[in-house]
C-alpha cells in the first residue's frame, strides 16, 4: 500500500516541479524524496502511529491542483472571518494565496507578514534556521518539504509588538477533485517583539483533500506569542499538522489548537525550550464524532534550567469516533528548576467511542517541579443530580456539563471576539447546545 | 404535603432506610436529628430523586401524588428543594445562569411567563439581602472555589429564588460561622409560611434556638425512633443518643 503511494507521489513531483512558480529550496525538496523513496508512510507498527492507521490516507492519491483554484463562495469567507476583530488576514484556497480575499491592516515598521510565493528565492529570512531546520520527521514532512509551494512568513523585528492579530485562512477542496496542500508558515519572533497568529483550516462542506501543514515558530528572547490553530475541516477530509516551536530565554509561547473537523485529523507539536526562562502553554481541545478519527501528539523538551511548560488537553468523543492523545515530555539533565505540568481529561459520551491516552514523562534532572494526569470519563453524576435537582431537564444538564468541560480550554482566550467564535463552533460540534443557550450567553 | 410509610432504600447490599414513617403536614417545619450514618441525607437525597439509591418497599406521596413516578427536575418544578450537605463545584457552569434558567423552567411549569433580565435581577437583589450574599459569586461557576459557608449560604439563595414549597435542608448549619448561621436562620424564618414547609436535617440543637420546629424526630439506624417537640432536641444535646436508642430498644 505505501509503496504505490510513494510512487504515485514521486510521479506527481515530476509533474509538479513544472509548474512551481516560485522554484525555490531544490536541496531539502530533494531530500525529502529520498526520505520519501526510502521510508514510505508510517504504519501502526511505527511506534509513533500505532494507533492512527493512515492508509485512508495513502490509498486516496492526492494530487496537486493544477488549474487556478475554484471560486469560493464569499459568505463563506466571510464566515471564517472575525468580524468584529480587525485581523491582518491572508486567504488561501486549496492551498494558493488569493490576494482578492485578503486583507491588509498597517503593520507596523519593518513587519513581514508575506505569502511564501511572493518571497524572493535569495530572501536571507526564507533560510532562517527556522525554516531549513532539515529534520524530516515522517513522510508528512517530507511529502510537504517536496511540495511546499506557498504558505505565510512573519517577521516580527526585535521590540516590535503587532497588535492586531494575524490569521491565515486555508480553505480546501473542491468537488471534482481528490486534492492535496502543502502549507508552510514560518513565524519568527525577534527579540522582545509579541504577535498573535491565527491559522483557520476550514473545508468546503463535503468535499475530499488533504491538508498537510507544517508550521515553524521561533522565539527570540523575551518575545510573546499567541498562537491558534483552528481546525474545522470537511467531514471528509484528511488533516495533518506539524508544528515546531523553538523558544529562547524567556520567552512565552501561548498555544491553543481546536480539532473539530476532519476525519482523520492528525497534530504533531513539537516544542523545544532551548534557554533559560522560556515559557510555553499549550491549550488543547478536540471533538469527535461519527467515524472520526483525532490523534494529537505532543512533544516538551526542556533543554535549559528555569523553563516552564503547562499543558492541557481536553477531548469530547461521540458516536463510532476516536481520539489518540500522546503527550511526551522529555527534562533533560542540565534543565533544573523545570516546571512540567501536563493533563489530558476525556469525556466519553457514547459507549461505542473510544480514546487512547498515553502520558510519557522522561525526566533527567532532579530539581524539578513536574505532574501529570490523564483521565477518560463520563458526566459526574452528581453534577449532574445537582442540576436536575434545580428543575434543569436531564438532556440540558448533560449539555451543559459536556459544553462547560469543553469551553474550559479556551476560558482565558485574550481576544473576546476569539473565544466567543469558538464558543460558538464548541457548540455547534456537541449534542443539544440549542437546549443550553440561556445558559451560555 | 408529605406522607412516607415504611420506606426502606438501599445501596449496594447495605440496607439504610429500614421501614421509615414521617407526615409533614402544609405549613410546619419538622427538625430531623440523628447519629452519622442513620440515613438522613439518604432520605433527603430520595426525597429529590437521586436514583443511584435503590427503593425497596414503602411509599411517598407529595401533594397526593407518588413522588416515585417524578424525575428530579420535576420533583423540583413542583416545588421540591434540596439543600445539599455537600453541593457539588461545577466548573463552567455559571451560577446565575443557572439560577435563572431554573427558575423559568419551574415559572413555565406552572404556567407563569418567564421573567426578564431586570424582572430576575429584581428577585435576585431582593433575595441576595435576605442571605446576605456577597454579589461576586453570583457570577463564579456554580459552587467553585466557594469557601464551606459560602457554599451554603448559595443554598440558601437559591432557596430564596426558587420559592418552593417543600425545601428540605441537610446540615445547612454545619459549617457556618455564629453570624452566618444566624443570617442563615433569618433568611430560612422569613421564608417560613403557611404553605411551606421546611424539613431541617441538623446536629445541633443551636440552630433551633433561631429557627423553632413544630417537630423534632430522631433518625437512628434507617428508622425514626422518637418524635417530639422543640423540648426533645434540648434533651438529647444533655442526653446523648443513646438515651433514646435505649428507650426505643425497651419500648
Ligand atoms: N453510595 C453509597 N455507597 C455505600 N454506602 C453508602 C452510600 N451512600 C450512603 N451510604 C451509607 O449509608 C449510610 C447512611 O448515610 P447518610 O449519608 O444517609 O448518613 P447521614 O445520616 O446523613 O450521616 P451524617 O450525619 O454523617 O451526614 C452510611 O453508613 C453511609 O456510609
Ligand atoms: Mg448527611
Amino acid at each position: 500500500m505505501s509503496e504505490a503511494a510513494v510512487s504515485h507521489y514521486l510521479a506527481e513531483y515530476e509533474q509538479f516541479r513544472d509548474t512551481l512558480t516560485a522554484p525555490w529550496f531544490a536541496q531539502p525538496r530533494a531530500a525529502a524524496l529520498d526520505f520519501l523513496r526510502t521510508n514510505g508512510f508510517p504504519s501502526r507498527r511505527t511506534e509513533q502511529w500505532k494507533y492512527t492507521d493512515v492508509t485512508p490516507i495513502t490509498r486516496k492519491k492526492f494530487t496537486v491542483g493544477r488549474s487556478a483554484p475554484a471560486a469560493v463562495d464569499d459568505a463563506f469567507v466571510d464566515s471564517l472571518r472575525f468580524s468584529r476583530l480587525d485581523c491582518h488576514e491572508l486567504v488561501f484556497i486549496n492551498g494558493s494565496f488569493s490576494a482578492a480575499l485578503s486583507r491588509n491592516e498597517p503593520l507596523p515598521e519593518g513587519v513581514a507578514v508575506q505569502p511564501l510565493q511572493s518571497v524572493k528565492p535569495d530572501d536571507a529570512l526564507l533560510l532562517d534556521s527556522c525554516f531549513v531546520d532539515g529534520e524530516i520527521k515522517n513522510a508528512f514532512s517530507a511529502l510537504n518539504t517536496a511540495f511546499v509551494n506557498d504558505g505565510v512568513l512573519i517577521h516580527v523585528p526585535d521590540n516590535t509588538e503587532v497588535a492586531i492579530p494575524i490569521h491565515i485562512i486555508y480553505i480546501s477542496g473542491q468537488a471534482d477533485a481528490t486534492l492535496m496542500s502543502n502549507p508552510r508558515n514560518l513565524v519568527a519572533l525577534g527579540r522582545n517583539a509579541g504577535a498573535s497568529v491565527i491559522e483557520s483550516f476550514a473545508g468546503i462542506p463535503d468535499t475530499e483533500y488533504l491538508t498537510n501543514n507544517h508550521t515553524a515558530i521561533l522565539g527570540r528572547a523575551g518575545s510573546r506569542l499567541d498562537y491558534y490553530s483552528i481546525q474545522q475541516e470537511s467531514q471528509r477530509a484528511y488533516h495533518i499538522g506539524n508544528t515546531r516551536i523553538r523558544q529562547q530565554a524567556d520567552s512565552r509561547v501561548d498555544c491553543h489548537t481546536l480539532s473539530l473537523g476532519g476525519k482523520l485529523a492528525r497534530s504533531d507539536i513539537d516544542v523545544e525550550l532551548d534557554e533559560p526562562g522560556a515559557e510555553v502553554k499549550l491549550n488543547g481541545l478536540y471533538l469527535t464524532n461519527n467515524r472520526q478519527h483525532v490523534d494529537n501528539h505532543t512533544l516538551v523538551e526542556h533543554k535549559q534550567p528555569h523553563t516552564t511548560s503547562h499543558e492541557h488537553f481536553r477531548g469530547v468523543m461521540n458516536g463510532h469516533s476516536r481520539a489518540v492523545f500522546n503527550g511526551k515530555v522529555i527534562v533533560h539533565e542540565q534543565a533544573q528548576k523545570t516546571e512540567a505540568h501536563q493533563s489530558n481529561a476525556n469525556l466519553l459520551l457514547s459507549g461505542n467511542a473510544e480514546v487512547d491516552t498515553k502520558p510519557e514523562l522522561e525526566i533527567y534532572a532532579d530539581d524539578v517541579k513536574c505532574s501529570h494526569g490523564a483521565t477518560v470519563g463520563q458526566l459526574d453524576e452528581n453534577m449532574l443530580f445537582y442540576l436536575r435537582s434545580r428543575g434543569v431537564d436531564e438532556h440540558t444538564a448533560r449539555s451543559l456539563l459536556t459544553y462547560a468541560f469543553a469551553e474550559e480550554i479556551i476560558r482565558d482566550i485574550r481576544f473576546p471576539e476569539i473565544r466567543e467564535r469558538l464558543e460558538h463552533s464548541i457548540a455547534g460540534e456537541l449534542p443539544d447546545t440549542d437546549l443550553i443557550e440561556e445558559f451560555v450567553k | 404535603m408529605l406522607t412516607i410509610n415504611n420506606l426502606k432504600v438501599g445501596i449496594g447490599n447495605k440496607q439504610i432506610l429500614k421501614g421509615l414513617d414521617l407526615t409533614v403536614n402544609t405549613g410546619e417545619v419538622h427538625a430531623i436529628m440523628g447519629p452519622n450514618g442513620s440515613g438522613k441525607s439518604t432520605l433527603a437525597n430520595v426525597l429529590a430523586g437521586r436514583d443511584n439509591y435503590e427503593v425497596m418497599s414503602g411509599t411517598v406521596e407529595y401533594d397526593g401524588r407518588d413522588l416515585f413516578e417524578l424525575a428530579p427536575e420535576e420533583r423540583a418544578r413542583e416545588g421540591i428543594f434540596l439543600a445539599f450537605q455537600y453541593p457539588v463545584e461545577i466548573p463552567g457552569v455559571n451560577n446565575i445562569y443557572l439560577l435563572k434558567a431554573a427558575l423559568n423552567g419551574i415559572r413555565k411549569h406552572q404556567g407563569k411567563g418567564a421573567l426578564d433580565a431586570v424582572e430576575f435581577l429584581q428577585v435576585v437583589r431582593e433575595k441576595m439581602k435576605l442571605v446576605k450574599m456577597d454579589e461576586s459569586l453570583l457570577n463564579r461557576s456554580v459552587n467553585e472555589g466557594f469557601s464551606g459557608g459560602e457554599k451554603k449560604r448559595n443554598e440558601i439563595f437559591q432557596m430564596a429564588v426558587l420559592d418552593p414549597r417543600l425545601a428540605i435542608l441537610d446540615e445547612t448549619d454545619s459549617g457556618l460561622d455564629i453570624d452566618a448561621l444566624k443570617t442563615v436562620a433569618e433568611g430560612v424564618n422569613s421564608l417560613r409560611n403557611e404553605s411551606r414547609s421546611i424539613v431541617l436535617v441538623t446536629h445541633y440543637q443551636r440552630l433551633l434556638n433561631y429557627i423553632v420546629p413544630d417537630y423534632v424526630h430522631v433518625l437512628s439506624d434507617g428508622k425514626i425512633i422518637r418524635s417530639g417537640s422543640r423540648e426533645l432536641a434540648v434533651e438529647l444535646e444533655e442526653k446523648g443518643y443513646d438515651w433514646v436508642r435505649q428507650e426505643a430498644r425497651a419500648a
